[in-house]
């Protein structure tokens, strides 16, 4: 085994665990933070994908790469307005969670 | 089994342990620890893995800066958190088993493809001199592949102002957070200790980078937004107000300086987003420092928050 | 002078700048720019729709000189143009409509909504085009959190709690389904190293790799359409959103999704689905089409219900997938219009919600047990409402009609009746919740209605002008469309 398939595991796992924890986890903050699992799974699949493209004196596909660092800026951003949403819901609400009815009374 | 691989191996069982830690922890506060933790180790898999750009940005924004975003969310939700009951046994099976198969696809995928993947390392590096650099990721970010990093740091300006239209109509224009912070917070202190020493070795490597290739330059706004970050969060400097004109300003200068420069490419034979050959080098080292100026300070006042108090 | 392909890069690069100087300038500035940025977007769009129908060939740009795989291709073809001038079209209603509501008096200190709004109609604008034209599946990615980062805030602008637990559900349901997208790019580019829409088109083989990525794609594409059953999150987003908004996130910002999952499916991995899959997807789409209309039949307000609407009409959108999938004669009629029932939707639907939303201003609220007497009171806005309506219920002459009669013949003519089965019930119940909302308001009750604020004509004049664009629409002649085969034929021809 070579460790780019050990990393290659290790990203379907996280893969497989932040989708669950997204799915299942009822506290938006703990599936914003699954989603991160869910994300840092598919970047680590992008850099296993590069590494075995290590050619040209590179240890790794570059592009692929730039796509990660990319993808990690967006995961934050995304993060962050998630949050964001999160706690101003609680301010309004008192609630952190999510589970109520559509809402009734939209003009 | 070699020790290198050894080592491979306790990492991802640690990264595992932390993944299952933070979908499975009680409460949200120790999760969100766990979780920067995890981002940690994952930026030392990504050395592993030769990848020393994205082990940088995992490190700092990742880690760090989603870290400092999600802690704070934690602390200031912790006192409603409620026990909320879990989705039904069968929707709780059904989304097992979704994530198993895709889980057992990806590991079958994996483990299916050894041989070398296909790569465009050597086309990536063969055009390097002509753009006067020497690190192939940010060729890929800033010339390649630029238009993706220019709509990119249009996406950053989009969450900013996502963020900033959850205020209230009363605190527009006004400073992000609740309140002044006081230097009594102790999570937040213990991070502060905490953080500063890997910032600053992460910042020495980005110096030496630099110092090899121009390229170092460009994840620094993320280095120096945690460092900003860190003055904020530990109550030495008050976030500013978002009506400031020198904030607008810096979140704005570097996307502007991008599309500007991309729009003279026009000009040249190449088109837009093409550097002229003589001064692409210091073209893009140009346009590099300005668009860290500006993730910076957009990085720095996305974990801020809304405005929540009068300037 | 500038080269046409040149257009493709301003078409993207025109809103995208307007995002930056709005943000810079602030205030007024943010109007300013936003009302520049739609009439020149809009020469854009005609520009190059002009090129590709006069020319009868697609248009290319690559960006900076380098081309993919390395580098990035930017690419028009008919389809482009056709989202290219519908986006034009409702964005610019939409921006004139949205002047009385999101206004910024002159020496006041900045308001947060105005800003807000007008930025962010630029950035689904920057977005949308960018689904339109990028030729890359990674720049697609970037192109779909456009979409996202630009749309959420518009959900929740109006800053009440029920709208803001909206938009967070919303944002929770487009991130996951973002992440599963960029999960089937990585397997892509780890089995062929490109991302570029035509080079994978070449390389892309039926193997282990292409099905995982294009199920994970696919399903995330899905959660973003709203795609039945992941549909949960839209009613409320939609309905909850200031009228301005909820038409633009109805009318558009669900066909980004939706059409990047056509790129997928017929122009990068072309051939890879099978007849199996692309059933499946139909029948999402079929129970789509069911569920969708009777929970509209059931709503009390009425925002919900066009929000229900639109979960309905995008089911029609899957019946793409089975039935223009091979390059035969009744394909391309399901081509033309299964396009065209996005695009009437997309007319239909915006004019419908800025509709909705006057009545709402002029009520005081959106219930419809209390529309009674509405059709005399407000008779260019009902008139309006109803002409949109047309469109919904596949009435002759409406764009709505033409796409539907197209889908349902093709649908016969491939010998998949069960479609056309799903088509005529899909009509029928959106004709009963049309005529729910219609009757009482032109039957009229003893009462004069009240009205609690007046209603300007201009912003009246711009629904009903867009509610005409729905209805002239339906002229178009029931063939498949020229303008809408450029670009098409030819990769078809280069698959087999």
């Amino acid at each position: 085994m070579t460790p780019a398939t050990l990393y290659g595991l290790c990203s379907a796992v996280l893969v497989g665990a932040g989708l669950y924890g997204a799915l299942v986890n009822p506290q938006p903050l703990r599936k914003i933070l699954a989603l991160n699992l869910l994300g840092s799974g598919t970047f680590l699949l992008f850099g296993v994908i590069a590494r075995r493209g290590a050619a040209a004196g590179l240890g790794g596909d570059p592009v692929p790469q730039a796509m990660v660092i990319t993808g990690i800026v967006v995961a934050f951003s995304a993060t962050a307005l998630a949050v964001a949403l999160l706690l101003r819901v609680y301010q309004e609400t008192g609630r952190t969670t999510l589970e109520q009815p559509a809402p009734k009374d939209v003009v | 089994m070699s020790l290198a691989l050894l080592a491979d191996a306790a990492l991802v069982l640690l990264v595992l342990g932390l993944a299952f830690w933070i979908n499975a922890a009680s409460r949200a506060f120790p999760a969100v620890v766990g979780y920067v933790a995890f981002g940690l180790l994952l930026a030392l898999a990504w050395l592993r893995l030769s990848a020393g750009d994205v082990a940088m940005t995992e490190a700092a924004v990742g880690s760090g800066v989603t870290g400092a975003v999600l802690i704070a969310a934690s602390v200031r939700l912790r006192s409603a958190e409620t026990e909320a009951p879990p989705p039904a046994l069968p929707l709780r099976l059904l989304a097992l088993l979704l994530s198993g198969l895709v889980t057992a696809a990806l590991a079958g995928l994996v483990l299916w493809t050894t041989g070398p993947a296909p790569s465009l390392a050597d086309q990536a590096v063969q055009h390097l001199p002509g753009l006067g650099m020497g690190n192939a990721v940010t060729g890929v970010l800033i010339a390649y592949r630029a238009l993706d990093t220019l709509l990119e740091k249009v996406v950053l300006l989009l969450a900013l102002m996502g963020i900033w239209s959850l205020a209230k109509d009363r605190y527009w224009g006004g400073i992000p957070g609740p309140s002044r912070i006081q230097p009594t917070n102790g999570a937040l202190i213990l991070l502060a200790r905490l953080l500063p020493p890997i910032g600053i070795v992460v910042a020495v490597y980005i110096l030496w980078v630099g110092a090899t290739d121009p390229g170092g330059a460009f994840q620094g706004g993320a280095i120096l937004a945690a460092m900003w970050l860190l003055v904020m969060l530990a109550g030495l400097r008050d976030a500013p107000a978002i009506s400031r004109p020198w904030v607008r300003l810096c979140v704005t200068v570097g996307p502007a300086a991008f599309i500007a420069v991309g729009l003279t490419g026009f000009a040249l034979p190449n088109g837009f987003l093409s550097y002229p050959d003589s001064i692409a080098k210091p073209l893009i080292i140009a346009v590099e420092s300005v668009l860290t100026l500006s993730i910076a300070v957009i990085l720095g006042l996305l974990v801020a928050g809304p405005p929540e108090r009068q300037p | 002078m500038i080269a046409p392909a040149a257009l493709l890069v301003l078409a993207i690069i025109l809103p995208a700048a307007g995002v930056v100087l709005a943000l810079a300038a602030g205030g007024r500035g943010a109007e300013r720019v936003a009302m520049a940025v739609i009439a020149g977007g809009a020469a854009i769009a005609l520009a190059i729709a002009g090129t590709l129908w006069s020319t009868g060939a697609p248009l290319s740009y690559i960006i900076g000189g380098w081309a993919p795989p390395l580098g990035i291709a930017l690419r028009a073809d008919g389809l482009s143009a056709f989202m290219l001038l519908t986006s034009a079209l409702v964005i610019g209603a939409i921006g004139l409509f949205a002047r009385a509501t999101y206004v910024q008096p002159a020496g006041t200190p900045e308001r947060r909504a105005p800003l807000v709004f007008w930025i962010m109609l630029m950035g689904v604008w920057t977005g949308l085009n960018a689904v339109w034209l990028a030729g890359d599946l990674f720049s697609l990615y970037v192109a779909l959190e456009l979409l996202t980062f630009s749309a959420v805030p518009l959900v929740s602008l109006e800053g009440k709690p029920e709208t803001l637990a909206a938009a967070l559900r919303y944002m929770l349901f487009a991130l996951i389904g973002s992440i599963l997208y960029l999960l089937g790019c990585a397997l892509l580019y780890g089995g062929y190293g490109t991302l570029d829409i035509v080079l994978l088109s070449r390389l892309a083989r039926p193997e282990p790799v292409v099905f995982v990525a294009l199920a994970l794609m696919t399903a995330g594409l899905a959660a973003k359409t709203a795609l039945f059953p992941l549909h949960l999150w839209l009613p409320p987003a939609h309905a909850g959103a200031p009228a301005a908004a909820s038409a633009l996130l109805s009318a558009l910002v669900v066909k980004g999704s939706f059409i990047l999952m056509v790129r997928l499916w017929f122009d990068s991995l072309p051939g890879i689905a099978g007849d199996g899959a692309a059933q499946f997807m139909a029948a999402l789409g079929s129970a789509a089409i069911i569920v969708g209309s009777v929970l509209a039949l059931r709503q009390e307000r009425l925002k919900l219900m066009i929000a229900y609407s639109t979960v309905a009409q995008i089911g029609y959108l899957f019946f793409l997938f089975p039935l223009a999938g091979a390059a035969g004669d009744w394909e391309r009629l399901a081509w033309t219009g299964g396009i065209m029932q996005l695009v009437a939707h997309a007319v239909a639907k915006a004019a419908m919600f800025m509709a909705a939303g006057l009545i709402g201003e002029a009520l005081g609220h959106d219930r419809i047990a209390g529309f009674a007497g509405l059709g005399r009171a407000l008779p260019v806005v009902m008139f309006a409402f109803g002409l949109a309506g047309m469109s919904l219920m596949g009435l002759p002459p409406s764009g709505g009609f033409v796409a539907k009669a197209m889908l349902l013949t093709a649908s016969i003519g491939e010998g998949q009746w069960w479609w056309a089965v799903v088509i005529m019930i899909g009509g029928l119940l959106a004709a009963g919740y049309m005529f729910r909302v219609l009757t009482p308001a032109l039957a009229g009750g003893a009462a004069p209605v009240i009205l609690a604020a007046r209603i300007s004509r201009p912003r009246q004049a711009i629904v009903l002008g867009l509610a005409i664009c729905a209805l002239l629409l339906g002229l178009m002649p029931l063939r498949p469309s020229a303008l809408l085969e450029v670009g098409r034929t030819t990769q078809a021809a280069e698959v087999r």
